[in-house]
């Protein structure tokens, strides 16, 4: 890559810009910052709207009665049940037990707060869920149009 | 407390991290230099194991291998250190900074308040260096940013203690002591053999040249393997392994040939800078890779056709390794 080519194409890093390796006119290697590029932002993109779409999903779950609010924060933190059990030190066939709402509901607030602190919410916030996918990525959003 | 440590952003973080810490000891490097010494350069395509829930292809050797492999060819004494006990990280951490000593540690990415929220994903392979402690935060000197960042004890006790693939079980590295004389010719040789060594020899073929060319066998029965969304995250995930922030563009290809130009000088070989030319050409190929497969990504191209033009770029890139490597073993051997 030439300096000159090093692109500067911001996206999803929030002003951060990071070091790219390229040639000057001379032939030597310079360390040159760069704010972006379209291919790592298309990328980086998906990789978020595929987690924004699981959250949905288990957003309908909940709503149908099939899954518990637990579903919703573990996804949100980019967990599955064998992930989430090792961050709790709550064994996971009882992560998956506190999937379901009906056991859920029983569950009582030293049960709850292994996840809240690990989630770093409170228990009445563990047992809620948004309308909508709380992802706070604005710039998700913002930069939708800039690499069209 | 804080260390009076010399910040200097890089592209990688193990890479940054090794050249800082020997700077603060009174070593010059440069970060290339670290990478290539450290023998960075990798490739590997591991389907069975799985970050984010897609396959590993990694661009770079083991976390830790870059410091361990730089300091040992150079001489240097190093301390490394892992923990079963958060508190006892913690502490020694602490005992470490108050007799004045800068400390390397490996962490999990998703814990890191100061990173920007979306580049926080669950990888364990990251590393910054602890130069400070002022109150409820720890001072850290993190290469891939411009500046230092501030980190609170209770976040940094989640990142160093993430759990899954890489876990860092609280690892802490630094450099106890360095010796009278550096003897770079030698280390350099000896990093370059084993890069050469790991991309054209290796036993297994999920590895180096042969790790790319079975990617590139992969990759084009994605389509009718797994679905159109399936495919597109498998891809997206390969392009943001190669060049998301860390590699300095091209899978570290770019930061593997400034390497190449610093070891021309240091062996004083002519042979090494044409290499170096070779090294940056297929980093080209690989962001050429990366841009094409981002479109396909965007939906902008038809995907049958264009996994084979994909399949078809891997393996040109697997071709000018294996060849660029075989004369890089060639090129050093007098």
């Amino acid at each position: 890559m030439k300096k000159e080519e090093v692109p500067q194409q911001g996206g999803l890093t929030a002003g951060c810009r990071e070091v790219n390796y390229a040639v000057d006119e001379d032939g030597n290697y310079t360390l040159e910052s760069s704010v972006g590029w379209e291919a790592k932002n298309i990328a980086l993109r998906q990789a978020w709207e595929v987690i924004v779409a699981q959250l949905r999903a288990e957003l309908a779950e909940i709503k149908a009665g099939r899954r518990s609010p637990l579903g919703y924060h573990m996804v949100k933190n980019q967990m599955d049940p064998g992930l989430l059990a090792q961050y709790s030190g709550v064994a996971r066939w009882r992560v998956k037990r506190h999937l379901k709402p009906a056991v859920f509901a029983k569950l009582n607030t030293a049960a709850l707060t292994p996840y809240a602190e690990l989630f770093g919410i409170s228990v009445a916030q563990l047992q809620q869920v948004p309308e909508n996918p709380d992802l706070s990525l604005a710039e998700l959003d913002q930069s939708e149009g800039d690499n069209s | 407390m804080k260390l009076d440590f010399p910040h200097r952003q890089f592209a990688h973080c193990e890479s940054g991290v090794t050249a800082n810490l020997l700077n603060f000891h009174g070593l010059p490097c440069s970060e290339a230099l670290a990478f290539g010494l450290g023998s960075g350069l990798f490739f590997a395509y591991v389907p069975f194991v799985k970050l984010n829930f897609l396959p590993l292809t990694t661009f770079r050797g083991a976390p830790g291998s870059i410091f361990k492999k730089a300091t040992k060819r150079l001489g240097i004494e190093v301390k490394t250190q892992k923990f079963g006990n958060p508190a006892a990280a913690e502490q020694e951490l602490d005992r470490l900074l108050e007799a004045g000593r800068p400390v390397g540690a490996q962490t999990g990415v998703f814990w890191l308040p100061y990173f920007p929220p979306a580049y926080r994903f669950h990888f364990n392979g990251h590393n910054l260096v602890v130069i400070g402690k002022e109150g409820d935060d720890y001072l850290i000197s993190d290469p891939i940013f411009e500046e230092t960042v501030r980190c609170s004890v209770a976040d940094l006790r989640k990142a160093r203690f993430a759990k899954g693939a890489l876990a860092p079980k609280g690892k802490i590295y630094y450099i106890e002591k360095l010796p009278e004389q550096f003897d770079f010719p030698t280390a350099t040789k000896a990093a370059i053999t084993d890069v050469c060594r790991v991309m054209l020899k290796t036993p297994v073929p999920l590895a180096g040249v042969r790790g790319i060319r079975l990617l590139a066998r992969q990759l084009v029965k994605w389509p009718a393997k797994m679905g159109e969304e399936k495919t597109i995250a498998h891809l997206g995930h390969i392009i943001r392994m190669q060049e998301e922030i860390g590699t300095g563009g091209g899978g570290f290809r770019f930061i593997y040939a400034a390497f190449l130009q610093e070891a021309a000088e240091l062996l004083d070989n002519d042979k090494l800078a044409d290499l170096s030319n070779r090294c940056t050409e297929v980093g080209d190929l690989w962001r050429e890779f990366a841009l094409i497969a981002s479109r396909v990504c965007k939906g902008r191209a038809a995907v049958q056709d264009s996994f084979d033009d994909l399949a078809g770029f891997l393996q040109q890139c697997a071709a000018q390794e294996e060849a660029l490597f075989t004369d890089l073993q060639q090129a050093i051997k007098y």
